[in-house]
């Protein structure tokens, strides 16, 4: 790999709590993500994964470790590190368009500008008539969708998906995936995406990290060695399969884990 | 049977029976919802013409609807009603205003930051649980019985709650939102201004509507307590004297005019904030 786009290095991250014992949410993770590469990490749940996309949005500071963006050290959230969150994060004020020209217009660009954008990203997102519509107008599936624009018309150079599918319903979410795919084979962008569905993280990335039970590490790096570009079909292909089979019996093990089972029962 | 004899059955209405009206949380058919709404006004209106009429009760404590009705049309015609309604409103409003113009801020900087929390809340909290009416005595005793007065109760009465509420307004922005302003580049600043302030005017106009409603019953007191004006000063006065009609016209009037507001408020806020869950 050439020089990555983005690296995590040796990061640990330590919540202290009153009254209660410190919890290592993530203890000694290293990642690395290249230019216009789509990495996604998988987990069971409560291992930390938001938590890492939340550190590398700038949101949480590590307590050890360093997040580096092209060589540079990050600290700070900032405008080219775009996060798409589980949750509806619309502002509810503002209408699509609003949304969508939100980033461009607080950095201060001209209306032409932010408007040329918004009509740009709006119509990536298939909501080209939209544009006037308030987000309690919209279904949870648009609502995603603008969220994606929204992001996107920053130009950020690596986009933070946080389970951005996570609260759509099978056939949205399916549509959702190829649409991402779809945007990213025209405009490639560096992009890390969480979620505790194998299927969804396969199909996305290039790239599976599956992370252990709590404290966060870094359980195995998979290269999902699949041609672009896919189709859900794919997902039923013997090689897809084979990986997700692998996969599957870490997370499950992982699980076990994290439930406090010494061992999870064999995956057949 | 022959399959001939198997016709698809015409969706029939089932019977309805008092128990379908009376499922939790199920819709009624709105000719239903508007007649047992209609049913439940001309049922009060009922009760108080046989109460009346029917001689159930004396008059000396229940006027019936006419005299009541023609003690109102005296009153408007020779201008006690309107005079003591525009003294309570200019009170009510004069007071309220202040509150909300002093309260609104505090309450969004409280809710903001827990540092302006820590500041606050302990002087809100604790004179939050003292009943304004324990502070009309000393009141009359720092500013009289005027119309300064009146206003210093509405204002304190409303402030501290209005101050508390805007505060839970606005501790319960969605952190997500601020969140992805901070991913999408904006400042601290910034995310004050465009998100916070925003996200919090909903919930602040409904907190304007309730204290709205809190200021008439502060104003009441104050004015049975010491005035020469007002509808609470009315109600007072006609009592002296036995006219309970009079009463009965006065409590009709702060009813009618807080509907009013409340009516006026819901209106506003779904024409100023047409994008709000509750517009």
């Amino acid at each position: 790999m050439a020089a990555a786009k983005l690296s995590l290095r040796e990061i640990t991250v330590v919540f202290r709590a009153r009254r209660a014992p410190e919890v290592v949410a993530i203890d000694r993770l290293s990642l690395d993500v290249a230019d216009r590469e789509i990495v996604s990490i998988v987990g069971p749940s409560g291992c930390g994964k938001s938590t890492l996309l939340r550190l590398v949005a700038g949101l949480v500071r590590p307590s050890a470790g360093e997040i580096l963006l092209d060589g540079r050290v990050v600290t700070d959230p900032g405008a080219e590190r775009g996060m798409v969150f589980q949750s509806y994060t619309l502002f509810p004020w503002l209408t699509v368009q609003g949304n969508v020209e939100f980033g461009p217009r607080i950095r201060g660009m001209p209306e032409e500008h932010c408007r040329e954008v918004a009509a740009r990203y709006i119509q990536m997102v298939g909501l080209t008539g939209f544009e006037r519509a308030y987000p309690k107008e919209l279904s949870g599936g648009m609502m995603q969708r603008v969220a994606i624009a929204r992001a996107l018309a920053n130009d950020p150079e690596v986009l933070l998906m946080d389970e951005p599918f996570g609260a759509l319903d099978a056939q949205t979410r399916a549509f959702m995936q190829e649409l991402l795919l779809d945007i990213w084979q025209k405009t490639p962008k560096t992009i890390l995406f969480v979620t505790h569905d194998i299927d969804e993280a396969l199909f996305l990335g290039s790239r599976v990290y599956v992370m252990t039970a709590r404290p966060g590490r870094l359980r195995a790096e998979v290269s999902v060695a699949l041609p672009r570009p896919r189709t859900l079909e794919i997902t039923t292909s013997e090689e897809f399969v084979a990986i997700k089979r692998r996969v599957l019996a870490m997370i499950r093990e992982e699980a076990g884990k994290a439930l406090g089972m010494e061992t999870a029962p064999a995956v057949p | 049977m022959s399959l001939a004899q198997v016709r698809p059955s015409s969706p029939r209405r089932a019977r309805r029976t008092i128990w379908d009206v009376l499922r939790p949380h199920e819709p009624i058919p709105r000719g239903t919802y508007l007649a047992i709404l209609a049913g439940s006004g001309l049922g009060m209106v009922a009760a108080w013409c046989a109460l009346t009429y029917g001689g159930v009760v004396a008059p000396l404590f229940l006027p019936s609807p006419t005299t009541t009705i023609r003690s109102g049309i005296t009153l408007v015609a020779d201008g006690t009603l309107l005079q003591n309604a525009e003294a309570s409103l200019s009170v009510i409003v004069t007071g309220w205003a202040l509150a909300v113009v002093a309260g609104v801020p505090i309450g969004i900087l409280m809710g903001s930051f827990k540092a302006v929390e820590a500041l606050i809340e302990p002087v809100i909290d604790f004179v939050r649980y003292l009943p304004v009416s324990a502070l009309i005595p000393l009141l009359i005793l720092y500013i009289g019985i005027g119309t300064a007065e009146k206003v210093a109760v509405i204002f304190i009465g409303t402030f501290f709650q209005l101050v508390l509420l805007v505060a839970d307004v606005a501790a319960h922005v969605p952190r997500e939102q601020i969140d992805v302003s901070y991913t999408l580049g904006a400042s601290r600043a910034q995310v004050i201004r465009r998100v916070l302030l925003p996200a919090t005017l909903p919930g602040v106009m409904d907190t304007l509507r309730i204290t709205m409603g809190w200021a008439w019953t502060y104003l009441v007191v104050a004015e049975l307590v010491s005035a020469d004006r007002g509808l609470g000063f009315m109600i007072l006065d006609s009592m002296r004297g036995f006219f309970v009609d009079r009463i009965f016209v006065g409590l009709a009037t702060i009813g009618g005019l807080g509907l009013g507001f409340d009516l006026a408020f819901k209106w506003l806020h779904r024409r100023l904030l047409p994008w709000s869950p509750k517009a």
